[in-house]
C-alpha cells in the first residue's frame, strides 16, 4: 500500500493536452454530422425500428428459384467480365503512361545530352491526361459511352477502362517512384534503353506492389460495374435495379450475397498473387 | 581509347565542390588504382568517368570522345562500353542471379533482345562462365535476396565481366568482403583487364591491395590529385599526409597496421 497516498502517485503530464485535443477534435467533427443531418437517435425511434424492420425482414428468405439463380450467375459472369476486360484495358492506358512519367527512369536526369527533350515535352501531356481521366467519376464515363456504344456492357468496359487508367497510371508511377530507382539508374549508366531498364532494374523491385494494387482496383472495378448496370451498362447492377424496381427483397439479398463472394474471391487471387511474386 | 581530363571541376547543386580543377590522363589498357580518405572525390571522380555525372567545368574524354557533345545514340553507345562495379550492388534482391548477370549487356544489345531473355535466358552458357570466374557458378538461378554480401558483391562482378566493356571501373568493390575473397575479385578484374587490353580504374579502400595490384596509384584528397606514382615510389610518409586529417593509421585489409608489412611485398605490383 506504498501509493496509497495519492500525493505520491506521479501524473501524466500528458494527459491535459490529450484531453483537449481530444475534445477540439469533436468539435470540430461535430459540424459534419450536424450539417448532414445525422442523428442516431432516430435510428433506435420506435418507428423508424419498425421500418427499417420491415424493410430488412422483405430480405428474407433469399431469392433461390433455379431461374433466377441462372439469371444472376448469367450476370455475375457478366459482371466479372466487365471488371476483368475494363481492368485491362486500363492497364493498357496506364502502363505506357506510368513509364512516361516515372521520373527515376528519365536518362535526361542521369545526364542531358542533346536531343532528350522528347520525353521532357511527353511527359507533360501524359500526367495531364492521367488526370483529366481519373477527375470524371466512372459513372458519368458510362452515361457517356452508353450514348456512344449504346446500352450493354461495352460501356462498362470503356468507363471503367478510362477512369482506373487514370488512377493506375498515377499510382504505377508513384509506386515505381517509391521503390528503390538505384538498379534502374546503374543500367542506364551502363547505355541501358528504357524500356530494358525498366524490365531488368524497376520491374522486379515494384512488382509485388503494382499487382496487389491492379488486383484492388479490380475489385473496386467489380463494384463500379455494379453501379453502372444502374445506367444501362449491363451485369448484377442491371439485375439488381430491376430487383428493387420490383422491391423484391429477396432477390436483393441473394445479390448482395453475390457481392460478398465476389470481394471474398478478390482478396483470395490478391492473396494467391502476393504469395507468388513476393 | 583514352581518358583525358583537363582541369575538370565538379560543384553539387549544393555548393559542395567535391572535384576541384583535376587534369589527368590514362592510356588504353592502363590499370589505375585511386586512394584517399572517404569524402576525397573518389567515387565523384568515377562517375564522371562513367559519364553519369557531366562536369560542371574542364573537359573530359572518355574513350577518345566527349560524353558531352555527343548525340544521344552516341552517348548510348559510349555507357555501353563502360562497365561499373559498384560498391552496393544495384540488383534487385527477387531477380535471379542468370538475369543480374546477362543484364551486363543489356547496352549492346536491341531491345527486343533484351526482352526476349527475360522470358527465357538466351545465354546462360555465358552468364555461368562469368560465375565460374568468380567461383559461384552454383547460384545461377537462385535468387539475389538468397545471397550473401560477398556472393552479391562477385555477382555485381560477374555482371561487368560479362559485359565486356572497354573501360572497367570500379567503387570500392570490396569494402565490404574478407581480404581472401578481396584478392580473388581484384586479381579476377586485373586478370580480364590484362587478357583484353582494357583499362581499369578501381578505388579502393585498403592502400595495400592497391599498392600490390596496380602498376599506377593515384592519390586523392580534397577533390585533387595528392600524387600519382607508381607504387615503388609513394613512401609511408606520403601515405600517411594522404590520410592524415582522417585517421590515426593508414588504412589496410584486416586493420592490420600498415607499418608492419614487408616493403618489398607491397610494393610490387603483380603482372601476368
Amino acid at each position: 500500500m506504498a501509493h496509497a497516498d495519492s500525493a505520491l502517485q506521479p501524473r501524466d503530464p500528458a494527459a491535459l493536452p490529450r484531453l483537449a485535443l481530444t475534445v477540439l477534435v469533436l468539435a470540430l467533427l461535430w459540424p459534419g454530422f450536424s450539417l448532414t443531418e445525422f442523428d442516431p437517435a432516430v435510428l433506435i425511434d420506435g418507428r423508424s425500428r419498425e421500418t427499417m424492420g420491415k424493410f430488412v425482414s422483405t430480405f428474407f428468405p433469399l431469392e433461390t428459384s433455379p431461374g433466377f439463380l441462372q439469371l444472376v450467375a448469367r450476370s455475375t459472369l457478366e459482371t466479372l467480365a466487365i471488371a476483368t476486360a475494363g481492368t485491362v484495358l486500363a492497364m493498357l492506358l496506364a502502363a505506357p503512361c506510368a513509364l512516361v512519367i516515372t521520373r527515376s527512369l528519365s536518362i535526361s536526369r542521369i545526364g542531358p545530352g542533346p536531343g532528350y527533350w522528347l520525353g521532357r515535352i511527353l511527359r507533360l501531356p501524359a500526367r495531364f491526361a492521367m488526370m483529366f481521366f481519373r477527375s470524371i467519376p466512372e459513372i458519368v464515363w458510362a452515361l457517356l459511352f452508353v450514348r456512344a456504344v449504346g446500352l450493354g456492357p461495352a460501356a462498362g468496359v470503356l468507363a471503367i477502362g478510362v477512369t482506373y487508367g487514370g488512377m493506375l497510371g498515377k499510382v504505377y508511377s508513384e509506386i515505381l517512384e517509391s521503390n528503390d530507382a538505384r538498379p534502374a539508374a546503374a543500367l542506364l549508366e551502363t547505355g541501358s534503353g528504357r524500356t530494358a531498364a525498366f524490365f531488368y532494374g524497376l520491374w522486379p523491385v515494384a512488382l509485388p506492389e503494382l499487382v496487389s494494387y491492379t488486383v484492388y482496383r479490380w475489385e473496386c472495378a467489380v463494384r463500379a460495374s455494379v453501379i453502372m448496370g444502374f445506367v444501362g451498362a449491363g451485369g448484377l447492377g442491371l439485375q439488381m435495379e430491376l430487383s428493387m424496381r420490383m422491391l423484391n427483397g429477396g432477390e436483393i439479398s441473394t445479390i448482395l450475397l453475390v457481392f460478398l463472394l465476389l470481394v471474398m474471391l478478390a482478396d483470395a487471387v490478391s492473396a494467391i498473387l502476393r504469395k507468388v511474386t513476393a | 581509347m583514352k581518358l583525358d581530363l583537363e582541369r575538370v571541376s565538379l560543384e553539387y547543386p549544393n555548393g559542395v565542390r567535391a572535384i576541384n580543377q583535376v587534369s589527368c590522363g590514362i592510356d588504353r589498357s592502363e590499370r589505375v588504382a585511386i586512394i584517399g580518405p572517404s569524402g576525397a572525390g573518389k567515387t565523384t571522380l568515377l562517375r564522371l568517368l562513367a559519364t553519369a555525372l557531366r562536369p560542371t567545368a574542364g573537359t573530359l574524354t572518355v574513350l577518345g570522345a566527349d560524353p558531352w557533345r555527343a548525340s544521344r545514340g552516341e552517348l548510348r553507345r559510349l555507357r555501353g562500353r563502360i562497365g561499373m562495379v559498384h560498391q552496393a550492388p544495384p540488383i534487385p534482391p527477387r531477380q535471379r542471379v542468370v538475369t543480374a548477370v546477362l543484364a551486363g549487356r543489356l547496352g549492346q544489345w536491341p531491345a527486343w533482345r533484351s526482352l526476349a531473355s527475360l522470358v527465357y535466358p538466351l545465354d546462360m552458357p555465358g552468364a555461368e562462365r562469368m560465375l565460374a570466374r568468380m567461383e559461384i557458378a552454383d547460384k545461377l538461378f537462385e535468387r539475389c535476396d538468397q545471397l550473401s554480401g560477398g556472393q552479391l558483391q562477385r555477382v555485381g562482378v560477374a555482371r561487368v565481366l560479362y559485359q565486356q566493356p572497354d573501360l572497367i571501373l570500379t567503387d570500392e568493390p570490396v569494402s565490404a568482403v574478407d581480404p581472401a575473397l578481396s584478392d580473388r575479385i581484384i586479381g579476377e578484374l586485373n586478370r580480364e583487364a590484362i587478357e583484353r587490353g582494357v583499362t581499369l580504374v578501381a578505388s579502393l579502400h585498403a592502400v595495400d591491395l592497391a599498392l600490390h595490384w596496380f602498376p599506377r596509384v593515384i592519390g586523392v584528397k580534397g577533390g585533387e590529385i595528392a600524387f600519382d606514382l607508381p607504387p615503388v615510389r609513394i613512401s609511408d610518409a606520403m601515405l600517411r599526409e594522404l590520410y592524415a586529417s582522417e585517421m590515426a593509421q593508414v588504412p589496410t585489409q584486416g586493420y592490420q597496421p600498415f607499418e608492419t608489412m614487408v616493403p618489398g611485398v607491397r610494393r610490387k605490383p603483380v603482372y601476368f
